[in-house]
């Protein structure tokens, strides 16, 4: 993925701002393999870059946040992120994870939003609007994202993975996934 | 608060959570549709996730070589201390959705008061955890009115898993030494405040699902303590058979 698009950094060239811009760079390339339309920048779980001057090798000292507890894609992307650094010309890498504060939809960038929606999945609400515990409350108004109809309907609060919801089109009939708030 | 105690809390969090997950994972691929087996394979993840949260804690509280995966795999049933209710077996789908009920409604109530603990992974850990348990919760809470309210089937095998489980929710709330030493240094929760919100909101749910609330009965305790009923033993058994068998063997 990374032929040529990037040639191997020799880190010793380039300031630590100019590197953790290229870092950056780097990063917007890693996809979520659950949703890979988008990167782990857009998912909003990239919390923190530095690079840090150290002898012999600059550190590359990342902070990451899971979305869900349980989600099985993090390792994954933890892997892939290391891999496509190291593929870059860094050796000395560090992932940290945090988990306060918690990973909220609200993180994730508005190109990631638009991207979901091309991909056939309804973005997150900007405005949370369900995420109490009470039982049989009014279900959020999601738009289709093929006809953009707001006649539908929840199927299911889980989904094919830990951060989506199913709902059905009641116009065009079609099911599709929505990234619930979190 | 000594760090054996601080050890023994954390492992009791994740212990409830990993013990939960497993017997609401036994459902994947069984769930009455397809829909519903995916929602408690995602609850079960959810859980699992977080019994990962704890134990890498309590490995890094240990500072012994333990991990994770040592804490799961290779412990024996009585340094489990996870409560009786957990580990009861699913039964019919009435008996697991009203055990997950009265699981998520403690959890809630105790994550809430943890985001506060002065422990600040603790606090992070309940913090990301609330946000899934209340989702939980809700799912839960709907299937028990669903079913208590529903027809003369569904509301007999309700009646019959409020039976067979009553007697194990009362364990959640009696406070054994590890929790009372954390409660006292405003690491751990306060039980009685959690009991008395569990009681309003099951209240509440029981009434609308048109189901009676159980008095005060006897109530069967031990699980916090490693003092299991036999149930343990057999998930133990099945989790753990592979590690046990071929050491550190990996995907």
């Amino acid at each position: 993925m990374m032929d040529g698009q990037l040639k191997k950094i020799n880190t010793a060239e380039f300031s630590t701002s100019e590197l953790e811009t290229a870092v950056w760079e780097i990063l917007e390339t890693v996809s979520d393999p659950e949703v890979p339309v988008l990167s782990v920048v857009d998912l909003g779980i990239i919390r923190k870059v530095a690079v840090i001057a150290e002898a012999p090798e600059v550190l590359v000292s990342l902070f990451i946040t899971p979305t869900y507890s349980g989600c099985p894609a993090i390792d994954m992307m933890n892997i892939q992120i290391r891999m496509a650094l190291l593929e870059a010309g860094f050796k000395n890498i560090r992932i940290d994870q945090i988990l306060s504060p918690a990973w909220t939809t609200d993180w994730m960038s508005k190109k990631g939003k638009e991207k979901l929606k091309a991909y056939g999945i309804a973005p997150p609400h900007l405005q949370k609007t369900n995420a109490s515990q009470d039982s049989f409350q009014d279900d959020e108004v999601i738009a289709c994202p093929l006809c953009n109809s707001v006649h539908t309907r929840l199927v299911s609060q889980f989904g094919s993975t830990a951060c989506k919801a199913l709902y059905q089109c009641n116009d065009c009939k079609e099911p599709f996934d929505y990234f619930k708030c979190h | 608060m000594n760090n054996i105690s601080l050890t023994n809390y954390t492992l009791h969090l994740a212990d409830n959570a990993l013990i939960m997950g497993h017997r609401n994972s036994e459902w994947c691929g069984h769930g009455p549709v397809l829909e519903q087996d995916i929602a408690l394979s995602n609850i079960a993840l959810d859980h699992i996730g977080q019994a990962r949260n704890f134990y890498q804690y309590a490995a890094s509280l240990q500072n012994n070589g333990s991990t994770e995966d040592s804490l799961a795999f290779l412990r024996d049933a009585i340094d489990f201390k996870n409560c009786l209710l957990v580990e009861l077996p699913n039964g019919d789908w009435a008996q697991t959705v009203l055990r997950l009920f009265f699981f998520s409604t403690y959890q809630y109530y105790l994550y809430q008061q943890l985001q506060n603990s002065k422990d600040p992974q603790l606090a992070a850990i309940a913090e990301k955890s609330l946000k899934e348990v209340t989702y939980h919760l809700r799912w839960s809470s709907e299937w028990v009115i669903r079913l208590g309210d529903g027809t003369g089937e569904s509301k007999q095998r309700m009646l019959d898993a409020l039976e067979n489980t009553w007697s194990f929710t009362g364990e959640m709330f009696e406070a054994c030494d590890y929790e009372t030493e954390a409660a006292l240094a405003g690491i751990g929760v306060d039980l009685i405040k959690v009991r008395n919100e569990w009681d309003e909101k099951i209240a509440s749910v029981l009434f609308e699902a048109t189901l009676p609330i159980h008095e005060d009965v006897w109530m069967q305790t031990g699980g916090k303590k490693g003092i299991h009923t036999e149930h343990l033993g057999f998930i133990l058994a099945e989790m753990q058979f592979l590690q046990r068998a071929y050491p550190g063997a990996e995907w």
